[in-house]
């Protein structure tokens, strides 16, 4: 099991560590709901030093990149991040990455710590005939996230650059004191906030100082668990729930982000067209109307039918909407907003209504 | 941790609190605590028959849901309606208002095989 380099800090604050995709990471501080709150509200300091860091780089690489993922990161500008996807020759995903174009010929992807050895093996077959080298660097780099409302009023003292000048996925060199930071305003939490990859053992000075300058600020650490919930809330898609190799972007609701019009073929292109065309089912956003809970893979039914014709992903009370939510997969048909379905909850039918993702927003 | 003098225990961490031939239930302080914030109770129908050691319920959390074990047997008479409209009373109040059904004993003698308070402090003491 791996541990980060904050591990002595986790367990000094408290938390609850469980096992997650190969590291021992804390699911939450002080309590879930507290934790999630805070980040709404305030600000919550997160250790997400187990996700993957791999760098591309070279006179190929954004070509290369164009080739291997469904996106085209050779349209992005220096200093600017895109969403995206790396699917295999089936259309199936890989994973879902976030690509930082840091130099003309160099490009940071960020995969899930679970998929870090799938993403890169792929990407190393893929940038063979390229001018571009992979190097992964997930185990050399730590990332801190602070996000919420007042994410930007703490983290801004701190940093040698002017936060108004980030904008929302972009990233940029900077220092937190003297310590080098790759500083980008990214998240997974619906909030504005920020993420900061830095050399291993650095993760601690800056994890400290930025939980000292937010003390008085509502700043609380956060959990793997607030993660989840607060994604869920912002309707962001988790990998091995919404999204895994049986299911294409387009089934996901995330079509937007496959590139079909950029020169040249890419990996998985012939099988994406295809996919576009013929979905087999459809993510949905729920709101359950009776009582109860929905939970991944407890199954979805249209009302009163004997068989079920889907199945929840994600689900959870939502702490900032008081009622329970969930994402599951239902024929492409019933996936109009205000359908009436039912989720199948141990022995019970409980109502839900199909509503429009996300969830939540935030207001500026 | 808060283990009432008054009350027995099941090794699932439910209590018992016998009345006559009667007995209320409810998790312990313990069990609150380890499922964290609780927000959803599922409590069976009165007139229900529950059996020692089966569950009889759910009691959900954010991230969890966690079976409740009957520590008798016996019929459900009563059940705590307040704790379906305020589910964190469970974890404010383990052994009042946050009680969750109280059973007709078939079997008093199961009694016998549920821990005093020291005995259940003993235990969670190991865990």
């Amino acid at each position: 099991m791996h541990q980060t380099a904050l591990i002595e800090r986790h367990r000094s604050l408290g938390a609850r560590l469980i096992p997650f995709a190969g590291w021992e990471m804390p699911v939450q501080y002080q309590g879930l709901v507290e934790e999630h709150r805070a980040v709404r509200s305030a600000a919550g300091l997160f250790d997400l030093s187990h996700m993957g860091e791999l760098y591309v780089t070279g006179p190929g690489a954004a070509a290369a990149l164009d080739y291997a993922i469904v996106t085209a990161p050779s349209k992005l500008a220096v200093g600017r991040a895109h969403y995206s996807m790396i699917c295999a020759e089936d259309g199936g995903v890989i994973d879902d990455l976030i690509v930082y174009r840091l130099g003309e010929e160099r490009f940071l992807a960020v995969p899930n710590a679970s998929n870090v050895e799938a993403v890169a093996a792929a990407l190393a077959t893929r940038l063979a005939k390229f001018e571009a080298t992979l190097d992964d660097a997930s185990m050399r780099t730590s990332l801190v996230a602070i996000q919420g409302p007042r994410a930007a009023d703490i983290l801004g003292p701190l940093v040698d650059v002017d936060l108004k000048g980030i904008k929302y996925y972009s990233g940029t060199e900077a220092r937190v004191g003297r310590i080098p930071v790759l500083l980008a305003r990214t998240g997974y939490t619906g909030e504005d906030g920020f993420e900061l990859f830095v050399a291993w053992n650095d993760a601690l000075p800056v994890w400290d100082a930025l939980l000292a300058a937010g003390a008085d600020r509502g700043l609380v650490p956060a959990g793997l668990g607030a993660r989840d919930t607060l994604r869920l809330e912002a309707g962001m898609p988790l990998y091995g729930h919404e999204l895994d190799r049986e299911t294409t972007p387009f089934e996901a609701g995330l079509g937007r982000l496959v590139n079909l019009s950029k020169p040249g073929d890419f990996v998985g292109r012939a099988a994406l067209e295809k996919a576009k065309e013929s979905p087999r089912k459809a993510l949905v956003g729920l709101r359950m109307s009776g009582r109860g809970i929905a939970r991944i893979g407890y199954p979805v039914y249209l009302p009163a039918a004997t068989d079920a014709c889907g199945t929840v992903t994600s689900g959870t009370p939502s702490p900032t909407l008081g009622f329970a939510i969930a994402m599951g997969y239902v024929p492409p048909d019933h996936t109009a907003v205000g359908s009436a379905l039912e989720v199948g909850v141990r022995d019970q039918r409980v109502s839900a209504e199909v509503v429009p993702m996300p969830f939540y927003r935030r207001s500026t | 941790m808060d283990i009432p003098d008054n009350l027995k225990y099941s090794s699932e961490h439910e209590w018992l609190a016998v009345n006559g031939n009667k007995g209320k239930v409810g998790i312990t302080a313990y069990a609150a605590e380890q499922i964290g914030d609780i927000v959803f109770v599922d409590l069976p129908a009165v007139g229900t028959k529950v059996t020692a050691g089966k569950s009889f319920g759910v009691i959900e959390a954010v991230k969890s849901v966690s079976e409740l074990y009957a520590p008798a047997s016996g019929t459900v008479v009563a059940t705590n309606d307040a704790v379906g409209k305020s589910p964190e009373s469970v974890a404010a109040e383990p052994y009042g208002g946050g009680w969750l059904i109280e059973i007709e004993l078939s079997n008093p003698s199961e009694i016998d095989a549920l821990k005093d308070a020291a005995g259940y402090r003993d235990m969670i003491a190991g865990l």
